[in-house]
């Protein structure tokens, strides 16, 4: 079963078709103002986009075409939104019971304490949301939202205001719901290690528009378009000329000549972009060669170095390429045992699988 | 002492409450949740008693009350006597005259509740009435007191419209402010004053009595 998400607004501007697995954590990624929240905001049905289609399988909430829309309270959704949104005039209990009115009344405060267990917030039923901690109210919130066994959770980065301890405990927590629930998931984030660690399935997003989606692990290692690596932050940015000899294929980067798996779909192409992890930028030993040296072989300069706890981010200069700087990520021993320092020459090898021709803009 | 003043003043006041609070709410809400256009020009309607002078305002309504008026004619036709110069068309103008004391703080009120809130209580599936009742007008509880004790006490010392509209009729439109203007115009200033102290008390109790209650409220909500 897919969410499919077919919409177009402009005021905050959308334009997007996609559809999204059921089911699974999808992390909505973008920077400020790219429009995660507004589809966050769409899918609930608190904004009416200009035209388009919202629909889980074949149980649609929106279809213009049609003239339809659901209200938002027939809506079968969680909603976390930011700040949470909690009654501040009502108990813990009494927020979460908020969200049970379809249930009679006699029934809703064991069914809201059972709620308030499940997110690890029982005992505090009798707070007012002011008594309670950030990390607490995130979880009263999340009760409230799951009080209603919703098909769809929608939480607009329900992790930003809690510390860093809190948030790595309410991480595992979400899993965990999740896996008991199997309720989808759409999680809006700017952080794109929260969404590597949380989806399964990730979507970038961009002015309103989705840049890629497609399994987390795919969407970080292989981007599509510049504009996607640019959103996924890769340092590793450079222009080539693609060339195509049968089914090999090769990328000319100024005196290099780097190998490509064969693939049948490309073409010809000077000034194709391309990209590279750090981490797949392998350092040669200095000591002795070893396995993989052959791959894709540049000799370079270090330009400096950078320690970030236990890596180290070095930026090479390739040979004959005075101006591109190729960012290599390894561990501190590794480049203290190979005695890296800024002005020594080094040889790294591009790993020809992790080589990613990129579509233009 | 003219109890009959003071009981018809704090009769007219409960009437103008009982119907300027609920309209007051419904009004005080729709403004302070539209995006209409018409919104400042609305506002500034309701703000308009508060800047004329009571003979304008008063002048208007009698002209609008009046037996020549659709509303004067009509009411003059059901209850077979005039608008104009009675306690009913007394209560119609102090409603009117009170809409800026109800209706500002209703909508500062709900204006106060934030997005966030409201927006919780439809993804939690509330109808728009449960929703009302269980989360708006809850939080809006301080702005509801004060309107309604700005409403009260408002009404108890209004003079100048009053004297338009009701004229000085004992036990219908003589109220208390008229009563002691009346026995100054008489000399009379013993019963004067004593009316002028209780009006002085009864006011005083009940704007103390609101800013008690909202202390309370704000203490609870610091707690």
């Amino acid at each position: 079963m897919m969410l499919t998400l077919a919409l177009s607004h402009d005021g905050p501007p959308l334009d997007l078709d996609v559809a999204l697995p059921a089911g699974e954590i999808v992390a909505v990624v973008g920077p400020s103002g790219s429009g995660k929240t507004s589809l966050l905001r769409a899918v609930a049905g608190l904004i009416r986009p200009r035209s388009g289609r919202i629909a889980l399988g074949e149980d649609a909430w929106l279809d213009t075409a049609r003239g339809m829309s659901k209200p938002t309270r027939e809506r079968p959704i969680g909603y976390v939104s930011q700040h949470y949104g909690l009654f501040p005039h009502l108990s813990a209990l009494a927020n979460v019971a908020c969200s049970l009115t379809h249930l009679p009344p006699g029934d809703r405060a064991e069914r809201a304490r059972a709620c308030l267990a499940l997110a690890h917030v029982a005992g505090l039923d009798d707070r007012l949301p002011r008594e309670l901690s950030g990390g607490q109210q995130q979880r009263v919130a999340m009760a409230r939202a799951l009080a209603r066994e919703p098909r769809v959770l929608l939480l607009d980065e329900p992790f930003s205001s809690v510390d860093r301890s809190t948030r790595k405990r309410l991480y595992v927590e979400l899993k965990r719901l999740h896996a008991e629930l199997a309720a989808t998931v759409l999680l809006v984030t700017h952080d794109l290690d929260e969404a590597a660690l949380l989806a399964t399935h990730l979507c970038l997003i961009q002015r309103g528009r989705i840049v890629q989606h497609g399994a987390t692990g795919d969407v970080l290692t292989r981007p599509a378009t510049v504009a996607a690596a640019r959103l996924l932050d890769l340092p590793n940015l450079f222009t080539g000329t693609l060339e195509r000899d049968g089914a090999a294929r090769t990328l000319r980067w100024g005196p290099h000549a780097l190998a490509l798996p064969a693939a049948a779909d490309a073409a010809t192409a000077a000034g194709t972009a391309w990209t590279i992890l750090p981490t797949k930028v392998l350092l040669h030993r200095v000591d002795r060669p070893s396995r993989g040296e052959r791959e894709n072989p540049v000799r370079a300069t270090i330009a400096d170095l950078v320690t970030l706890g236990d890596d180290v981010i070095a930026r090479l200069v390739p040979e004959g390429l005075p101006d591109a700087r190729l960012h290599l990520k390894l561990s501190l021993h590794v480049a203290q045992r190979n005695s890296l320092a800024p002005g020594r020459e080094v040889t790294v090898s591009l790993l020809a699988d992790a080589i990613v021709p990129l579509a233009g803009e | 002492m003219d109890w009959t003043a003071l009981r018809l003043s704090l009769a007219l006041a409960a009437w103008t409450l009982a119907i300027l609070l609920p309209l007051g709410i419904v009004a005080g809400r729709w403004l302070a949740s539209t995006r209409s256009r018409s919104r400042p020009w609305l506002e500034a309607l309701t703000a308009l008693p508060l800047v004329l002078p009571p003979t304008v305002v008063g002048f208007y309504l009698l002209v609008a009350l009046g037996a020549q008026s659709p509303l004067g004619d009509a009411f003059a036709r059901v209850f077979g006597a005039p608008l104009a110069f009675s306690f009913a068309g007394l209560v119609v103008a102090s409603v009117i005259v009170n809409i800026p004391f109800a209706v500002q703080p209703l909508q500062r009120a709900f204006a106060a509740i934030p997005h966030e809130v409201r927006e919780a209580a439809q993804c939690c599936g509330l109808s728009r009435w449960q929703a009302f009742l269980r989360i708006e007008l809850p939080l809006a509880w301080p702005g509801v007191l004060s309107a309604a004790v700005l409403t009260f006490a408002h009404t108890l010392g209004e003079f100048g419209v009053v004297l338009m509209v009701g004229g000085s009729i004992p036990g219908e439109t003589k109220t208390i402010a008229i009563a002691i203007y009346d026995r100054v115009q008489a000399f009379d200033t013993s019963a004067a004053g004593t009316m002028a102290l209780v009006l002085l008390v009864v006011s005083f109790v009940t704007v103390a009595l609101s800013f008690v209650l909202s202390d309370r409220w704000l203490r609870s909500e610091r707690r």
